[in-house]
């Protein structure tokens, strides 16, 4: 019965002052909403730099060859030329629980075809970068062991590569590119797999690794290594394995001058992650400012609400009501309040996160979390704010009220 | 059933001390229509809060039904308001832009009763207190003065009170409504309750059968008709 009471009471005093209630529940609408907002915009920046990351392959280790420094000089990471051909055989060879190994050659040459040219970047790979990389094919045929052995001139286009040079959807098969003057028959199309991280597969054209070095960059040098373990929790063993292999077979033996060195994809997820959840906190903390501004507006009212039936507060304690139930009347009025400005704010929030998905294609997550946190804030908020004023008309004397002008 | 010993009450105002009641002893007795008259800062206010339950005095001690009131807490003295005391407050105090019979339902909120019986509890005290049905739905602002204080009384019966507190119930009324508002309190009077009235008019308490005179915080008179 006290419960119905109360409840009752609560809605009959909101409704009396609708447009009052409407306005206060507006502030805690607007704070919840952009709260939501926020951190589903977060949340999709993390989840989609999550999963670019994930599109490179699975349980990926990349081998960089290491820092060539000369005169003092340094030309960064990867810039010295220290991986071999032999170093993948001897990885493939030598190292358990590891799927496949993939070395690549990679450089960004001008293409041309058909009057059409772009700048792109030209991989010469073998065939296991399929597997590692989580490639798959489109049309046609991706590099053979065959045309390694031969040196083949034969190149595979990434989708976006044959977009720029042929035309959106065309088949292009069976045609000629040229690449640093030397032409390429175009053999197989690469399935579109959406932006990474760092390189866009998409944007890539594949040539055998053996063409790569006799051709193009003319020297036997590899770029990378990519080594796809066979599952997570053999990662650190595996990588730990390749570091030594390859120390040995430099002929180092102080890990600290290593030529070379390792990156996993946990590693690179893992810090990103940190990135863009660093950037969700600062988000949903600027929208948390709205949130308490809402709340001070909650109490702003309660407090007009509470001077306004000072009387009424005088005549319901002078007919015998507890100071308890007045207690419990303006915190039930003011937590009211919040909860369906929170309800309305996770609507509102939900629709403004579709909208920025459809119109900006930006990639928004709604989590369950971010919704509870939502709900228990606001209800904290009209807890909170709503105590005050509550206990300010609870304690009113009786008389002083009655008689208050 | 009222039982006054030797009431004081002083108030205190920062650094002096007013001293409202100077040691007040009356009984009431079933049944009785009382009246207490004083000019304003005579106590009589101080006096019905005492009465009402609503304050407790500095000293002395006041029985009601046998129970002494005066060493009562803060929600004890609540509870006995609600059980025993029915007011009739000055200009009555209606809630606002509030039906008829949520007023008059008010004092039985968070109680155990259930919605059904607090209904038929108001419908029967309006019923006795003269508002005729029609009316019972309505806001208590489209009441004319005369019904404002019949809902007023019905609220003060609602609880079926050993006592009704009235406190200045003409204080805001012409002449003829005052009237008729007296002629209410005998009815009710008449039917057996027991009814104390705080006034500053002497033709006011006229209508009582018993003055109490009241000045400068002790009683000046005790008036049996």
């Amino acid at each position: 019965m006290i419960i119905i009471d109360i409840l009752q009471e609560t809605f009959w005093s909101l409704s009396a002052n609708k447009v009052r209630s409407g306005l206060t529940i507006l502030g805690i609408v607007i704070g919840i909403a952009s709260v939501i907002t926020m951190v589903s915009i977060g949340q999709g920046a993390q989840n989609s730099i999550a999963s670019s990351i994930q599109s490179i392959g699975s349980n990926l280790i990349i081998i960089f060859p290491g820092t060539q420094r000369g005169g003092g000089i340094n030309a960064g990471r990867g810039s010295a030329q220290t991986l071999t051909l032999d170093d993948a055989d001897a990885i493939k060879s030598e190292i358990q629980n590891i799927k496949a190994v993939a070395p690549e050659v990679s450089r960004r040459y001008q293409v041309t075809a058909k009057g059409a040219n772009t700048n792109t970047q030209i991989v010469g790979t073998i065939p296991e970068y399929l597997a590692v990389r989580n490639v798959s094919m489109d049309r046609g045929a991706f590099i053979s062991e065959q045309q390694i052995r031969s040196s083949a001139k034969v190149a595979v286009l990434g989708s976006s590569a044959r977009d720029d040079l042929f035309g959106a959807n065309s088949n292009p098969v069976g045609q000629t590119i040229r690449i640093k003057n030397v032409d390429f028959d175009v053999i197989g199309i690469t399935l579109a797999k959406g932006g990474s991280g760092f390189s866009n597969p998409d944007d890539s054209i594949y040539v055998p690794i053996s063409t790569a070095q006799h051709f193009l960059a003319g020297d036997i040098f590899v770029s990378t290594i990519s080594v796809a373990a066979n599952d997570q929790n053999t990662m650190t063993a595996v990588q730990q394995q390749i570091s030594d292999l390859l120390l040995h077979r430099h002929a180092l033996s102080d890990p600290q001058s290593a030529d070379f060195s390792l990156i996993n994809q946990t590693d690179i997820i893992a810090t990103a992650s940190s990135i863009t959840s660093t950037f969700t906190m600062l988000l949903a903390s600027i929208a948390g400012i709205s949130l308490l501004v809402g709340g001070i507006g909650i109490m702003n009212m309660m407090l007009t609400t509470v001077t306004e039936r000072t009387r009424e507060i005088g005549l319901r304690k002078a007919v015998g009501i507890r100071k308890e139930y007045i207690l419990w009347q303006f915190l039930s009025e003011a937590v009211t309040l919040t909860f369906f400005g929170g309800v309305m704010g996770v609507l509102l929030g939900w629709l403004a996160s579709v909208g920025i998905t459809r119109l900006a294609g930006l990639v928004t997550v709604i989590s369950p979390s971010s919704i509870l946190l939502a709900f228990g804030v606001s209800a904290g908020v009209g807890i909170v704010f709503g105590f005050y004023p509550a206990k300010r008309a609870a304690n009113f004397s009786p008389m002083d009220a009655l008689r208050y002008e | 059933m009222i039982e006054c010993k030797n009431l004081v009450k002083v108030y205190e105002t920062g650094d002096v001390d007013t001293i409202a009641l100077k040691g007040v002893s009356f009984k009431i007795e079933k049944g009785e229509f009382v009246a207490i008259i004083g000019p304003s800062g005579s106590g009589k206010s101080t006096l019905m809060h005492i009465l009402g339950a609503l304050e407790t005095p500095t000293d002395g001690a006041y029985f009601l039904d046998g129970k002494e009131v005066s060493k009562l807490d803060e929600d004890e003295l609540s509870n006995l308001r609600q059980e025993k005391i029915g007011f009739v407050f000055q200009s009555f105090n209606l809630l606002p832009r509030t039906t008829v019979l949520r007023n008059v339902m008010l004092p039985l909120l968070y109680t155990e009763t259930t919605q059904a019986q607090r209904e038929e509890r108001a419908r029967l005290c309006l019923k006795y207190a003269g508002l005729e049905e029609g009316k019972y739905n309505n806001l208590s602002n489209q009441l004319s003065g005369g019904q404002i204080q019949r809902v007023a009384i019905a609220r003060a019966l609602i609880n079926n009170p050993s006592i009704i507190l009235a406190d200045e119930p003409t204080g805001n009324l012409d002449t003829k409504t005052s009237h008729v508002v007296m002629k209410a309190f005998q009815e009710l009077h008449r039917q057996g309750h027991t009814i104390a009235i705080i006034t500053h008019e002497p033709e006011i308490a006229e209508f009582a059968d018993r003055v109490i005179s009241i000045r400068d915080g002790i009683i000046e008179s005790d008036q049996k008709k």
